[in-house]
């Protein structure tokens, strides 16, 4: 191997990205824009639901549990009325997406010491909302219903020992204040990573097969070795352009800074680049133009979304979903981005995502170059 | 004396088709060797085992002394190859292109600005260096592929199909180029379909079905044939191997033509 041929080579290519629109775009712009997308827009956060409220009871109890609903970010109180029919009209007509039904003798049941309940309407067309407005709703009612309790409690001077039980203290570790974003865009990192990388890889090796430029070049005594090499460097440095930038913004915009190890974070980032980069080159292998080079990265790229654990759990998964996304090396890099950043952890305790993650790239760069050498045979 | 290109009973099979079969020639340096023969019959088979880029089934071949088994790292460093296509990079500009292929062939720095100089003022593209090879004319792109298989001046130059496509002047603009390049002594290969271009070469190889039909001189092949005209040599080939009906003249066709 020549290096002057290998970066002869890489001069070339880095200005054919250069004078490629397309190319550009997608290396320097994509990442950043795909960061926003999936940081700001892609929130499964509930804030701000609608609430309807048919207030039967209309006393200073009832107003003070509309209060306590009012008065988290939760939910936003879209009107009060007495006619649970209306609320349920509310709801049909998407105004609000969940009801509060307050009976008509909840004061005075309240007053007499009795169990009182209040109804909640959801919508459960949407069920992340649904689940979520559930729990929220559930908990400011018991909430409030505790404060009663203790209210009377001292009013009264009864002892505690009817109202023992086992209460239930849940602390959120990592993300107390339950972002989203803050689940995101870790994951966003290693998609962008891969996602970019495979793409124009692929588009890279297809290219010179399609414009007839490697009948010249085999003609060269440039080697198959020489010239791959020469056409990945581009790729690895906009990787890790991509990486650094998406970092950099996650922590301006998002607030994200990695609680673990930097330095291992970008040791594990280059070698999850390996791999994205024999992604790719495997594509180019079996695509020979760069319209089947697109659809065959889209059919890698969309279940590194779908079943990667980015989106959603792999907890929840069929068995079958479930080995499928195993097999994708982006779902042990999220574990591992997850890890390092969000929680702090070491190689400790990643070192077993990482023996998998490096099983699964060494297989398939080995798959890749034994597909090459014969197709240049 | 010396051969460019020895070749004996050279055989590429792929799985059970014969590509080319058992053919044997030789030609002198500096001369012009015209490989004719009709799309499919195996020329730029055997150009791409005399290059190095496929391993022949059997037989023998050496290209400017070199194996072509066994050396074909000196081979391709020392031919300079330019195909029908326009094999080289659009959106790179013409002294990028060339660039590119002298930093490919290991030139030195110097070396490379003495003689891409020297090259564009050849190909008549002064002026042009900063445009991109997209935006030239087809017979300017010819060119610049010429200077791009020159820059490392080879002692052989392989043409394939060199001036498909291109306009009538620029097809002898280039030829003029050829014919001084072999007068300097590099051995040049060429396969075409122009009959014209064809009666310039030394030496005309006749190819069809993977077979070496006839190799000789043009002056030789007139004698023989008793016509001045190549194009009814190779028509008349053609007509008898193939058992195809005898493949009428233009001015036939056109006779008949007004006939009907």
């Amino acid at each position: 191997m020549n290096i002057k041929r290998v970066l002869t080579v890489t001069k070339k290519e880095f200005i054919h990205i250069r004078r490629d629109k397309v190319s550009m775009i997608l290396a320097l712009i994509a990442p950043i824009m795909m960061l926003l997308l999936f940081g700001f827009a892609v929130s499964t956060d509930v804030n701000n639901i609608r609430l309807a409220v048919c207030d039967q009871s209309n006393t200073l109890e009832s107003r003070e549990l509309i209060k306590s609903y009012e008065n988290s970010d939760y939910f936003n109180i879209y009107a009060v009325t007495d006619n649970p029919k209306k609320v349920e009209e509310m709801i049909d007509a998407g105004e609000a997406k969940a009801a509060l039904v307050i009976p008509p003798d909840f004061a005075t049941a309240l007053r007499r010491g009795r169990k009182e309940s209040v109804q909640i309407l959801i919508d459960g067309s949407d069920p992340s909302i649904a689940r979520t407005t559930s729990s929220y709703a559930v908990m400011i009612s018991n909430n409030y219903s505790q404060e009663l309790s203790n209210v009377k409690v001292i009013n009264t001077g009864t002892t505690l020992s009817n109202r023992l039980g086992v209460e239930a203290r849940a602390m959120v570790l990592y993300n107390p204040t339950l972002e989203s974003s803050k689940f995101n865009v870790p994951g966003v990192v290693g998609l962008i990573l891969q996602n970019i990388t495979v793409i124009l890889t692929a588009f890279a090796m297809v290219r010179e097969r399609e414009r007839g430029t490697i009948e010249q070049l085999i003609m060269t005594p440039v080697s198959s070795l020489e010239l791959i090499i020469g056409k990945l460097i581009p790729y690895v440095f906009i990787g890790i352009y991509d990486y650094t930038i998406v970092l950099i913004l996650s922590y301006l915009l998002f607030g994200i800074a990695i609680k673990g190890s930097i330095l291992l974070l970008t040791l594990l980032g280059i070698v999850f680049l390996i791999g994205a980069l024999a992604m790719g080159m495997l594509i180019s292998t079996v695509a020979k133009t760069q319209l089947q080079a697109m659809q065959a990265a889209l059919l890698v790229l969309l279940p590194s979304v779908l079943l990667s654990g980015f989106m959603f759990p792999r907890e929840a998964m069929p068995k079958l979903v479930y080995a499928l996304s195993t097999t994708l090396p982006v779902t042990h890099f999220l574990i591992i981005l997850r890890g390092i950043i969000l929680k702090g952890v070491g190689f400790d305790y990643l070192y077993k995502t990482t023996a998998i993650l490096v099983a699964i790239i060494i297989i398939i760069t080995t798959v890749t170059v034994k597909k090459f050498t014969k197709k240049l045979d | 004396m010396e051969f460019a290109i020895e070749v004996n009973n050279l055989i590429k099979k792929f799985g059970s088709f014969t590509a080319v079969n058992n053919i044997s020639f030789k030609i002198p340096r500096g001369k012009i060797f015209g490989f004719l023969g009709p799309n499919g019959s195996g020329k730029s088979t055997t150009i791409r085992m005399l290059c190095g880029v496929i391993t022949p089934t059997s037989g023998e071949g050496r290209v400017l002394g070199f194996d072509s088994y066994k050396d074909t790292e000196k081979i391709k460093q020392n031919i300079g190859y330019m195909s029908q296509r326009f094999g080289l990079y659009e959106d790179l500009s013409v002294t990028e292109n060339i660039e590119f292929y002298g930093s490919i062939y290991l030139l030195n720095k110097k070396e490379l600005e003495d003689r891409k100089e020297r090259l564009i003022e050849m190909a008549g593209l002064v002026g042009k260096e900063k445009s991109l090879a997209g935006t030239l004319s087809g017979g300017m792109k010819q060119k610049l592929a010429l200077c791009c298989a020159l820059i490392h001046q080879p002692q052989l130059l392989v043409l394939d199909e060199p001036t498909a496509g291109v306009d009538p002047v620029s097809r002898r603009e280039f030829w003029k180029v050829i014919t001084k390049l072999a007068s300097s002594g590099i051995t040049i290969l060429v396969t075409t379909h122009y009959m014209d271009e064809a009666s310039i070469c030394d030496i005309i190889g006749f190819i069809y079905n993977g077979s070496l039909i006839t190799i000789d001189t043009p002056e030789e092949l007139y004698k023989k044939h008793k016509v001045e005209n190549l194009e009814d040599i190779f028509i008349e080939y053609v007509a008898k191997l193939s058992s195809k009906d005898a493949v009428l003249s233009f001015k036939e066709i056109r006779q008949q033509e007004g006939s009907v």
